[in-house]
Parts: C-alpha cells; sequence; structure tokens
C-alpha cells in the first residue's frame, strides 16, 4: 500500500501538474490528441461503410480490416512511422497511428449496421419512390445509428490507448508520465500515470455509456460487432 | 580500412545480412514472444472457464464479472502494465499477468455467450438420459459452446502476440524489445523484421486455432455439408 501512497503524493505534488512535462500539459495533449483524431477516423471511416453498407458491396474488406487491425501491434507500427519521413514531424506517427487503429472498429461495425437494417424497411422506403441517396440519410442510416456509434465508442477506447503508447515512440500525452517514471526508475511516477491513464480511458467509456443510457430508445444499442 | 558497404551500413529496411548475421537473436526473441504469449492464454483459459461457470450458475455473480472484466479491458495496456509493477517488478510474470487480464474479458465472454446458447430440449434430452450435471457440462454443454469459446480464444490469441510488444517497456516484449532497442538506435531493418515476424505469428496461431478448432468441432462441418 505504500506504493499507491506514494504515488497519491505524487500527484498531490503541485510541481508535477506544471510545465511542458507536467500533468496538466499531458492531459490536454491527450484529450486534444483523442478528439481530433476520432473526428479524423470518422471523417475517414464512416462515409466509406455508409457508402459500401448501402451498395452491400466490399463486406470482406470491411471485416478482414477488422481482424487485421488486431493482429498488427500498434506499438511496431508507432516506431515504422517514426522512421519514415512522417516520423519528422513530431506528433505525425502518433496521429497517423491513431488514425489508423481508430478506422477498423468505425468501418466495421458502421458496415454492419447498414446492412443490418430490415430488408422489408429498405423495399418498403424504395417503393415510396426514395432515390438511393434518401435511402442512405433517411432510413438506413438512421437505423444502423446504434452500431454506428457503438464503433464511435470502441474507436474512442482503442484511440485513448494508442494515445498513450504514443509516449513509448516519443509521441506526447499522458503515457510521456509513465515512460518518464521508468526511465527515472520512480514506481510511484510510473504507477500515477498508469492511474491517470486508466482513469481517463474509463472517463471516456462511462461518458459513452451515459450518452447511450440518454439517447432516444430507437439509438440504443442492441448488439457489438468488433 | 574502408566500412563494409552493405545493406546494414546503408541502414535499409529490408537487409538478409541482419537476417543470416542476427539469426539467434531473432530465434530468442521468437521463442520468448511464443512463450510469454502461450503462459498468458493458457492461464487466462484456466481462471476463465471457472468464472464463466461460476456467471452462468449464479445469475446475480454475471453482472459484477462481465462488468470487472470489461472495466479491466477498457484499461491502455502501457496503464495496465504498470499499475502491476509495484506487485511483479520488471519481470516476465508482469506481462504475462497483464495479458491474462486482458484476455480474461475475450475469453469470458465468450464461453458465456456459447454456454448459454446450449438449446433448453438438448439439455432435457440428456437429462432425460440419465446425465447427471457433471457429465452433461462436460459431454454436452462445453462441446456445444466450443465454437463460441474457440473464436474468443482465437481472438485473445491475437491481440496477445501483438500486446506482448508493449513488455518492452520492462525488458520483456519478444519481438518488441528487438522494437524498442531498434528504435532506440534508428535501425530501420531491425525494427522491419521484427514487426513482420509478430504479424506472421499472429497470423499463424490464429490457423493453427481454427484447425484445432476444426478437429474438435467435426460435427459443425457435417452439418454444413
Amino acid at each position: 500500500m505504500t506504493t499507491l501512497g506514494d504515488a497519491w503524493a505524487w500527484l498531490g505534488d503541485p510541481a508535477h501538474w506544471a510545465g511542458e512535462d507536467g500533468i496538466g500539459h499531458r492531459l490536454a495533449q491527450h484529450l486534444v490528441l483523442t478528439v481530433v483524431c476520432l473526428l479524423l477516423s470518422c471523417l475517414v471511416a464512416l462515409p466509406v461503410a455508409l457508402v459500401l453498407g448501402h451498395l452491400g458491396k466490399g463486406g470482406a474488406l470491411a471485416v478482414n480490416l477488422s481482424n487485421a487491425g488486431r493482429a498488427v501491434p500498434t506499438f511496431a507500427v508507432l516506431v515504422l512511422l517514426l522512421l519514415t519521413p512522417v516520423g519528422r514531424w513530431e506528433q505525425g506517427p502518433t496521429v497517423v497511428a491513431l488514425v489508423l487503429f481508430a478506422v477498423p472498429p468505425l468501418l466495421t461495425n458502421a458496415y454492419v449496421g447498414m446492412r443490418g437494417v430490415d430488408r422489408g424497411v429498405v423495399q418498403a422506403a424504395r417503393g415510396m419512390g426514395m432515390t438511393g441517396w434518401q435511402l442512405l440519410w433517411r432510413v438506413e442510416a438512421p437505423l444502423a445509428l446504434p452500431l454506428i456509434m457503438s464503433g464511435v465508442r470502441v474507436a474512442a477506447v482503442q484511440l485513448v490507448a494508442t494515445a498513450t503508447l504514443a509516449a513509448l515512440a516519443g509521441g506526447g500525452g499522458l503515457g510521456r508520465i509513465i515512460t518518464a517514471g521508468f526511465n527515472l526508475a520512480s514506481t510511484p511516477q510510473v504507477v500515477a500515470g498508469a492511474v491517470l491513464v486508466a482513469a481517463f480511458a474509463l472517463v471516456v467509456e462511462g461518458l459513452f455509456e451515459a450518452a447511450e443510457r440518454l439517447a432516444p430508445g430507437r439509438a440504443r444499442r442492441r448488439g457489438r460487432a468488433r | 580500412m574502408t566500412p563494409p558497404d552493405d545493406c546494414l551500413a546503408r541502414n535499409e529496411w529490408i537487409c538478409g545480412t541482419y537476417l543470416s548475421t542476427r539469426r539467434h537473436i531473432l530465434l530468442d526473441a521468437v521463442l520468448q514472444h511464443l512463450e510469454l504469449t502461450a503462459v498468458s492464454v493458457l492461464t487466462a483459459l484456466a481462471v476463465a472457464l471457472p468464472l464463466a461457470l461460476v456467471a452462468r450458475r449464479w445469475r446475480l455473480a454475471a453482472g459484477p464479472v462481465l462488468g470487472l472484466t470489461t472495466v479491466l479491458y477498457t484499461i491502455p495496456s502501457l496503464a495496465m502494465f504498470s499499475l502491476l509493477l509495484p506487485v511483479y517488478g520488471l519481470s516476465a510474470s508482469l506481462v504475462v499477468a497483464g495479458l491474462v487480464l486482458y484476455s480474461l474479458t475475450l475469453l469470458v465472454r465468450n464461453i458465456l455467450a456459447g454456454l448459454r446458447a446450449v438449446p433448453e430440449e438438448t439439455r432435457q434430452a440428456a437429462r432425460g438420459m440419465g446425465y447427471g450435471p457433471f457429465r452433461l457440462l462436460l459431454a454436452v454443454e462445453l462441446p456445444l459452446a466450443l465454437p463460441a469459446a474457440m473464436a474468443g480464444l482465437r481472438i485473445a490469441t491475437v491481440s496477445a502476440v501483438s500486446l506482448v510488444t508493449v513488455g518492452a517497456i520492462v525488458g520483456f516484449g519478444g519481438l518488441g524489445n528487438l522494437i524498442y532497442a531498434g528504435m532506440n538506435t534508428y535501425f530501420k531493418a531491425q525494427v522491419l523484421t521484427a514487426s513482420v515476424l509478430c504479424v506472421v505469428i499472429a497470423v499463424a496461431a490464429d490457423v493453427l486455432l481454427l484447425g484445432v478448432q476444426r478437429l474438435l468441432t467435426p460435427w459443425t462441418r457435417a452439418a454444413r455439408a
């Protein structure tokens, strides 16, 4: 228990909150990285998934991408990117890796959601004379919303984890507190950093959970594909 | 004397000389990687099965078991390893413990889903034939839950292969150690070779488990044919 006490004392020290390497700055970095990359990944993945799901094409791609995303180690991708020209821009490897690992769950869930829309509803909408775009926007996308949102949730949690790992490859964010702790052989700092990261991840997951409960009934999740 | 002008000196991504001169280092790293993965996944399996049975038997236990494993799964890998540092120190046990905690979620969820999907009529038929609760579990329920459980095991194994690399932070990361060292020295061939080997191990493990699943559940193939 003394380690936890030491970690708590480390967190309580105002000197550790200020400055470039302080908790405040790292927390802000982590938040900005997560939010910006989540938006970027949604911009990349969702249009593709919605169109593919609407056309019913590329299902194998959407599903296999998710499996591939699991098999490729995040850490390896971060280091590979660091050694390529992308590494010259400080946050380059982090941003690219974050987007790469957030896209598969977004794409797979949105695609599965679009394909899962009741075919009878789709045919009824066609019978009412809806064009392809109207069908996509007004019928399929709203009905697929629960699964799309659960994809966003999985992606967000994945982003927080990847942003933490980025610290190993010189990126910013809360993970830097942990890696600095390892370099200083300071167990209290390592544990304090880990507690911050874990709390951050759980808050993100909690926010999505709360949003889901507050959402109107039809937007709620019925199942999750990963 | 002029330095040798080979792909190592030029620091190229793909380098045959690297493969031939560092064979032993690569082999050691691969073995450590396999060992860490296998020990973690097997331990997780041994813990997950009783947990899933408990969660199925007592409805009240299901919520906390699933909730706790989900919380564990949400914690980023680097933080998980760091939180275990005071308990295990800089050791291989730390990496194994972290990986076990991750695999638990996937395994418990899938085994539980598999057990719950066993049709009630099948259970009643077995009871009617005089099967006791223990024999019912071993001879009827577990085999029927196998496809779902194996799906969880495959995902858990592939994830574990990829997460072992993070163990490099405490010096026990299998191929991750080579990636970490290669990053600090800008050694491109080492980083790329180790990364590719990681993916190869993950894919091979997945295919192997798929083969095991087919061997263990011959009836699923017969049903499809």
